[in-house]
């Protein structure tokens, strides 16, 4: 045998015990610290001064009037679909079809708004879409629910396969059956009678009904997580499903209620986008930019709490809004907001490993033989 | 290939966290030969072969062959030696092809058309142990036989000399235990060493030229089968010769509890696991369940606290039928339940203690009002739950993972209790578990008799069994080898019944 002298580490990995706030935050600022330092040389590469492009990213959100009204615009579907999110993920119920519990909430809010919106006051139209979107939302969520616990199909595919069902479904109404008649061919629906379209705070395109139900709702569906039984159950069966077996929680129903509600706030959030911004449907991508997909990293870093949803949704809108000001005022492409996105999303998952667990490491020597 | 003649395991000894699994073992096997190792569950005797296969490395000891002291460090190394291990649980690709599945591992494996060379070689091995395998069948088409067929298969492709099989009957039907028996001679004529792991004395005493008996790490005895008799097997198996020494206070014999009458439960592969099983339990009664894990007690458990389905039969308590109702159904019925695997299933680790504390409870109109929980009196609870079951716990307001496993079934214990139920169900709720918190345990349940309660303890330490029950039943594949009094002196084959070598006439 020979014996080379080589030293060796090696990591060493334990459960952290006790888990105070101050790392909590501590870890949440260092892996967006990391998550930045990483966009920063991704920026660099393009040949961007980082700072610079941080500094318009900022200003072009937060640090500007017209920045404020667009991020806070951008928020509204963030933050009502994060909620949504946060309550699926909570019952590790991995939703990945916001962006579809979005458009059907937005193809059922029009067409009631389209259908009855010429005969009915305001008051009347406006509760009734939202009520057909979060219905619609919460039908497209349900489905993969049920196909989960009665034929164990996993959800990451079904919700996923869902959105395109629905963009597919909903070209079909665009340029089929629901074609508008005063579009001069062009693929829309027809605007929204004026009964049915949301109002906006004056000077801005923040239809402020929505604003307030997502803040309602945000508040109301921490309420139902912290504070009540079905919370509690829901919060049981993310942890341990067989412990939540074993204390009696019906399983079908809990997972049922909480696709519904997670399906349903993207449906409000359909309504609002459809009501509040176009007015009328067109393609998919239009209607939605992505925020279902946008709100899994919304509801992620509030730490699945759906009242921290608000500030990490205004959060993201914000870099939403600064990445259209850096694509127009530095000329990098469209995809540099996603990659954004996805950046910040590995480094916060990575935070949440060094958070649970205590990482170490360890240099040895090579065992005596 | 170095041919493996003889090989000897030396003192070999193994801790866990400082618990010892293995403590001074000592064993040897030679060519031609098979050797039994015999223990109950927590023996220490998967732990040894784990040695052997590389799998662990030993605190102390050496491992010989042909004399010269070896190390094996991985479980490659030990193929590389020609050591052979057919775990009980086998290590299959479902998906695959029976032949795929062997070709995998092999070294000689060609990387194009890999079947076509180890198929031909299957069929050799087939034709000279005589078992048909049909290599093109996949893996979940087979049954547990030809699976084994194929872990063993797997095992002579590498070059085994020796090969280790790990409760290999446990999961066959008697016909294929036959065949398999007659395969492991046939390797054994042809100079074959093997060690078969059990806890079955007939099969020991069937196919095994030596045999070594381990309990609780140590080695506690040595025999050639033909020597020895069962009685004494099953004497050194349990350590020691059963001692009656029951400090319990007479309880007078009350009202019936709990009433199982003929109830048949089907386990989740689909086979009966338990099999037409009747009988009752009184207030101010501990009635304990004796036997080695896997033979139906969790089935039986579980179908009385309603995690499970019974096929037929029925269950009452207190009169009333519960059979297969939901778990809330049952423990509002009063049924509470402790579990086996705490963690697994007793808690939700990521909650706070004292939303662990209400688990089960938390539909109660106490912790519940208006469909908001009322935290004020689950706090309230939960600290008199803290003080009273002894749980060491900085506060209530820490996860529940981060307390040790004693205090973590203590919390649960108390749970269950709480609530005064009719029937407490215990299922090994010592295991694992230091002195002190074991004790203290135990005192909770037999608190709870004196208090009226009827318990049901399902246990595979006996010493536990003897201590606190007043009835006990010996549980053997899905079936009861006998209920006696805890006075009754037949116990002491209490070996013989939990092996499946004797049946006893019910005293009650």
């Amino acid at each position: 045998m020979s014996t080379k002298q080589v030293m060796m580490f090696k990591v060493n990995v334990t459960d952290r015990i006790k888990i105070t706030p101050k790392i909590s935050v501590l870890t949440l600022l260092a892996s967006l610290g990391a998550g930045m330092v990483t966009i920063g040389i991704i920026f660099l590469l393009s040949g961007v001064n980082p700072l610079f492009a941080f500094y318009k990213i900022f200003s072009g959100s937060f640090g500007s009037f017209y920045g404020i009204k667009e991020t806070i615009t951008k928020a509204i579907p963030l933050i009502l679909i994060g909620g949504g999110l946060a309550m699926a993920f909570r019952a590790k119920f991995w939703n990945i079809g916001a962006e579809s519990q979005l458009l059907m909430g937005a193809i059922s809010g029009t067409w009631v708004g389209l259908s009855w919106g010429p005969h009915l006051p305001a008051v009347v139209i406006v509760p009734l879409m939202f009520l057909a979107g979060f219905a619609g939302g919460a039908l497209w969520g349900v489905i993969p629910a049920i196909l989960k616990i009665k034929y164990a199909i996993n959800e990451v595919i079904s919700t996923l396969m869902m959105n395109y069902i629905c963009a597919e479904f909903m070209i079909f109404l665009i340029v089929g059956p629901w074609k508008g008649k005063t579009k001069f061919g062009f693929p829309y629906t027809d605007d929204l009678p004026a009964t049915a379209i949301l109002g906006l705070l004056p000077g801005s395109r923040i239809h402020y009904v929505t604003l307030l139900l997502a803040i309602i709702s945000a508040i109301l569906l921490a309420i139902v997580l912290y504070k009540t039984r079905f919370g509690y159950e829901v919060r049981v069966i993310g942890e341990n499903p067989e412990a939540g077996r074993y204390a009696g929680i019906n399983f079908f129903k809990t997972t049922l209620i909480i696709m519904a509600i997670s399906g349903g706030m993207a449906g409000l959030a359909g309504v609002g986008e459809a009501a509040g911004i176009h007015h009328y449907l067109s393609y998919p991508d239009s209607i939605s930019s992505g925020y279902g997909y946008t709100a899994i990293i919304v509801a992620w870093l509030a730490k699945l709490n759906p009242l921290f949803v608000i500030v990490s949704g205004l959060f993201f809108a914000g870099i939403l809004v600064g990445g259209d000001a850096i694509q127009i005022s530095l000329g990098l492409p469209a995809a540099t907001v996603e990659i954004f996105n996805g950046t910040l999303l590995v480094f916060l998952i990575m935070g949440d490993f060094f958070l649970k667990h205590k990482v170490r490491l360890v240099w040895s020597k090579p065992n005596q033989t | 290939m170095k041919k493996i003649e003889h090989l000897e395991m030396v003192d070999i000894s193994k801790a866990f966290h400082g618990i010892p699994a293995n403590d001074q073992i000592r064993i040897s096997v030679r060519s031609g030969e098979i050797l039994g190792l015999l223990g109950e569950n927590g023996a220490g005797k998967t732990t040894l072969m784990n040695i052997l296969y590389g799998l662990y490395q030993p605190d102390s000891g050496d491992i010989n062959i042909n004399g010269k002291p070896v190390k094996i460090r991985s479980p490659l190394e030990s193929i590389q030696l020609g050591i052979g291990m057919v775990h009980q649980h086998f290590m299959l690709v479902q998906n695959h092809t029976a032949g795929e599945n062997i070709a995998l591992g092999y070294k000689q494996t060609p990387f194009f058309f890999p079947q076509k060379k180890v198929n031909d070689r299957i069929v050799h091995f087939s034709r000279k142990f005589n078992f048909v395998i049909d290599p093109q069948k996949k893996v979940w088409q087979l049954s547990a036989g030809e699976q084994q067929r194929i872990e063993i298969i797997k095992a002579l492709f590498n070059g085994a000399e020796l090969l280790i099989l790990d409760e290999p009957t446990s999961v066959l039907t008697p016909q294929e235990i036959k065949d398999l028996f007659v395969i492991l001679q046939k390797m054994k004529a042809e100079g074959h060493l093997i060690i078969l792991i059990s806890h079955k004395l007939d099969e020991i005493m069937e196919l095994c030229d030596r045999v070594t008996v381990l309990s609780k790490g140590k080695v506690t005895g040595n025999a050639e089968t033909k020597k020895v008799d069962k009685k004494t097997l099953a004497r050194m198996m349990i350590g020691r010769d059963v001692i009656f020494n029951i400090e319990k206070e007479e309880m007078p014999k009350s009202k019936e509890v709990l009433e199982v009458n003929h109830l048949c439960v089907v386990g989740d592969k689909g086979h009966p696991m338990v099999k037409d099983i009747s009988f009752n339990i009184f207030q101010n009664e501990i009635f304990g369940i004796a036997g080695v894990s896997g033979n139906g007690q969790r089935e039986l458990v579980e179908a009385i606290t309603g995690l499970r389905k019974s096929d037929t039969g029925s269950v009452h308590i207190n009169g009333q039928n519960i059979t297969n109702v939901s778990p809330r159904v049952a423990y509002d019925s009063g049924i509470s339940h402790v579990p086996e695997e705490r963690i697994k299933f007793g808690i939700a680790p990521g909650l706070y203690l004292y939303e662990n504390a209400i688990l089960k409870q938390h539909h109660l109109e106490k912790y519940t009002k208006n469909k908001f929980l009322t935290y004020k009196n689950i706090k309230e609870h939960t600290s008199h739950l803290l003080k009273t079951f002894q749980v060491m716990a900085p506060s209530i307001h820490v996860q529940t993972k981060n307390l040790s496993g004693g205090n973590i079934q203590k919390l649960i214990l108390g749970r269950e209790i709480s609530q005064a139920p009719s029937l407490l169900v215990a299922s090994h709720p010592t295991y694992g578990l230091d002195v002190g918190a074991t004790e203290y345990l135990r005192k909770q349940l037999l608190k709870r008799r004196r208090e009226g309660g009827a318990v049901l303890l399902v246990s595979e330490d006996l010493e536990e069994i003897f201590e606190l029950c007043d009835r006990i039943a010996v549980i053997f594949q899905g079936e009861f080898m006998g209920i006696l009094d805890a006075q009754d002196s037949r116990l002491a084959d209490i070996g013989m019944m939990m092996t499946g070598s004797t049946r006893i006439e019910s005293t009650l």
